[in-house]
């Protein structure tokens, strides 16, 4: 009943809305498109660049496609730029901020994981103040505690080292990563728990064969989180490493800005280019599950 | 025989708040327990209790004539069966199932016989290879029962298992659960807020209210000698109809007397030996309050009332009528001639009446 005069209410002015439906389409794809060449540009900048000579460069515009396609800067942004007095490109470098980010992901998802589920599952007394502490680290500013870590790394023998910067990066990544994993599983029935317990399953059991094998979507973001923090730190990175132990950021920081003479916009392209591209690969590679996973615990809970 | 559960003096309370006061229990081996009452009553608290889910505040719960009150739940030879069914999303039906064999070292091929003999007395040996989340309600039921079966534990335990399925499937389900302990001659204990599933299952009903049992009994001792107001009122549906009334003693009778707005006061007289005070509650059943002709018994009495409102229900005809300020609702048969706003006479069947103290709700006869 109500229906049907909702229905013919509705249907003179069909035609109107419909013609008025596309124009607004129409604008959504004009002003997204727009945004998205807008923020595409800088990358169309530094790709053209990379490919250019240092002359073409000098003499051409900004923003003109290179005339001669040359890889020349890209070989020595990866083998061959000087960072300092050091002349081995970004290669070594990479190599560190990879031994550095897989260690680092792979230790604070595992310790949020089990984080999560500890909040989540096992409720405690004092588990609310304990996780609202561990949230205060999430927004703390990383500033206020390099000079206290500098000390525990000393303390620890660790100053200087990859194994030092990967315990900086577990420690400052448990905050987010014990978020992702307790919201996660707080959506999960305290029944199933107590159904393990029954089955005679103990703590580490039922986390490893139902909790973890249940986590895909959220290791997911945790990973992709996670990489692009410690990928992309420079601050952790530029003060506790040492020649030989800087992660790929320090390095190009180094190439960029300690060159003396000419400026090799070039290579400082490619290799800046060369510095984004693993973390770019990861979004790529998995991003869809990035969306899913964060929306995966937030709408049923 | 000992009792296969016998709960002492359960107290649980959550700081200062007690849930459970002073719960006794016991029951005997093929014994069908179902605990009953509204939600928040602690039913479900006391069965988390028994299961060793809860740790208990006071008191002991001996199971198989061991006492468990400190021992963890996997020793204590129960399975439960959860009312979101807590199936292990991730594994295949008969990992559901072996699961907890696994867990306690069981040889793999014990584990496959066991696994085969549950699934073929549930039927389920189609499923064994799906995940839970391919399985519809009812499969999802039967996989969460074949999990506690291949236990073959002292003790089943179940929390509500039906109140996730449609009605019809929880009827079929019913009596599917009735069957298995027919057949299993196993010992269980079930919580529901669902009394006709409580009467329809159980040997012994527990019914419970804010923590307290208010009675323990068989579905027809709960039925037909409620112990107080709240369990008359809580079970049987419609509800039992609880009339204030006054009391005039005539010799050996009881006068009862019953306001209508509409019509002189109705009196019936109950002849059996009672000691009454002055004011009572009377209760009856919708069932025993009959179309005149329609109901033989001593005890029976008829009188005249004025129906308000007819409600054909098929099999049933309900008819309401107004007595002591209550609305009265009497069973009828289907074809009554009954019609709203006319009068009938109506037949009482007061060897089945209920007396309780208006003050304190407890029973009187």
């Amino acid at each position: 009943m109500t229906d049907a005069t909702i229905q013919t209410a509705r249907s003179p002015r069909k035609t109107s809305s419909r013609t008025g439906r596309i124009v607004l389409r129409t604008l959504l794809y004009v002003f997204l498109i727009a945004f998205a060449l807008f923020y595409l540009m800088p990358l169309f900048v530094m790709l053209t660049t990379s490919l250019k000579s240092l002359d073409e460069i000098r003499t051409g515009s900004l923003i003109a496609l290179p005339r001669d396609i040359t890889f020349e800067a890209w070989k020595t942004a990866w083998s061959g730029a000087c960072s300092g007095i050091r002349c081995e490109g970004l290669r070594p470098y990479l190599l560190n901020s990879l031994m550095i980010a897989i260690p680092g992901v792979a230790l604070s998802t595992l310790f949020g994981a089990m984080n999560g589920y500890v909040f989540a599952q096992w409720k405690f007394r004092g588990a609310n103040l304990l996780f609202s502490l561990l949230l205060f680290g999430c927004f703390i500013p990383f500033q206020v505690v390099l000079l206290p870590m500098a000390r525990v790394l000393g303390i620890l023998n660790m100053a200087g080292t990859i194994p030092g910067l990967i315990f900086v990066h577990t420690v400052y990544g448990l905050g987010f990563t014990t978020l992702f994993f307790r919201n996660y599983y707080v959506t999960i029935p305290m029944e199933l728990v107590r159904a393990a317990k029954i089955d005679g399953a103990g703590f580490f059991r039922i986390f490893w064969s139902i909790f973890l094998p249940l986590s895909l979507p959220i290791i997911v973001v945790t990973v992709i989180w996670q990489f692009t923090q410690i990928w992309n730190d420079f601050l952790f990175g530029v003060s506790f490493s040492q020649a030989g132990t800087q992660p790929v950021t320090v390095a190009l920081n180094n190439i960029v800005n300690s060159t003396t003479g000419v400026k090799e916009y070039n290579v400082d392209m490619a290799a800046a280019i060369l510095a984004a591209l693993p973390t770019l690969l990861v979004y790529v590679v998995a991003g869809k599950y990035f969306i899913r996973g964060l929306t995966a615990g937030s709408v049923k809970g | 025989m000992a009792p296969i559960l016998d709960i002492k003096n359960l107290y649980k309370s959550y700081g200062a708040t007690e849930i459970l006061k002073d719960i006794n229990v016991a029951i005997e081996p093929g014994d069908f327990l179902v605990l009953v009452g509204p939600s928040g009553c602690g039913k479900s608290t006391l069965l988390n209790c028994i299961a060793g889910l809860e740790p208990i505040t006071g008191g002991a719960v001996h199971i198989n004539g061991k006492n468990m009150t400190d021992v963890s739940p996997k020793d204590r030879d129960i399975a439960m069966v959860f009312q979101s069914y807590a199936l292990y999303p991730t594994m295949s039906v008969a990992k559901n199932i072996t699961f907890g064999m696994k867990v306690r070292g069981v040889d793999a091929a014990t584990q496959a016989a066991k696994l085969a003999e549950v699934a073929a007395q549930l039927q389920i040996e189609p499923l064994l290879n799906r995940r839970p989340g391919q399985l519809s309600g009812g499969q999802r039921q039967r996989v969460a029962m074949g999990r506690a079966l291949v236990r073959d534990p002292a003790l089943f335990l179940f929390d509500e298992p039906l109140s996730n399925l449609d009605a019809k499937l929880r009827v079929e389900m019913r009596t599917e659960i009735k069957k298995l302990h027919h057949n299993l001659g196993a010992s269980m204990v079930y919580v529901t807020h669902d009394q006709i599933e409580a009467m329809t299952l159980a040997t012994k009903i527990v019914v419970m209210k804010g923590g307290v049992i208010q009675q323990i009994g068989t579905p027809a001792e709960i039925y037909n000698t409620p112990a107080n107001l709240f369990v008359a009122d809580f079970m049987g549906s419609p509800a039992m109809n609880l009339i204030p009334a006054s009391v005039r003693r005539d010799g050996a009778f009881h006068r009862i007397e019953i306001q209508r707005d509409s019509a002189e006061p109705l009196v019936l007289a109950d002849q059996r030996p009672l000691n009454l005070p002055d004011n009572v509650i009377m209760g009856l059943r919708p069932e025993d309050i009959a179309e005149a002709g329609f109901r033989a018994g001593a005890e029976v009495q008829e009188a005249n009332c004025l129906i308000d409102m007819v409600e054909p229900a098929g099999a049933d005809t309900y008819v309401v009528s107004q007595l002591g300020g209550k609305q009265v609702t009497a069973r009828l048969h289907a074809e009554t001639s009954a019609r709203a706003g006319q009068a009938m006479n109506l037949a009482f069947d007061l060897a089945k009446v209920s007396y309780f103290a208006p003050e304190t709700g407890e029973r009187l006869n």
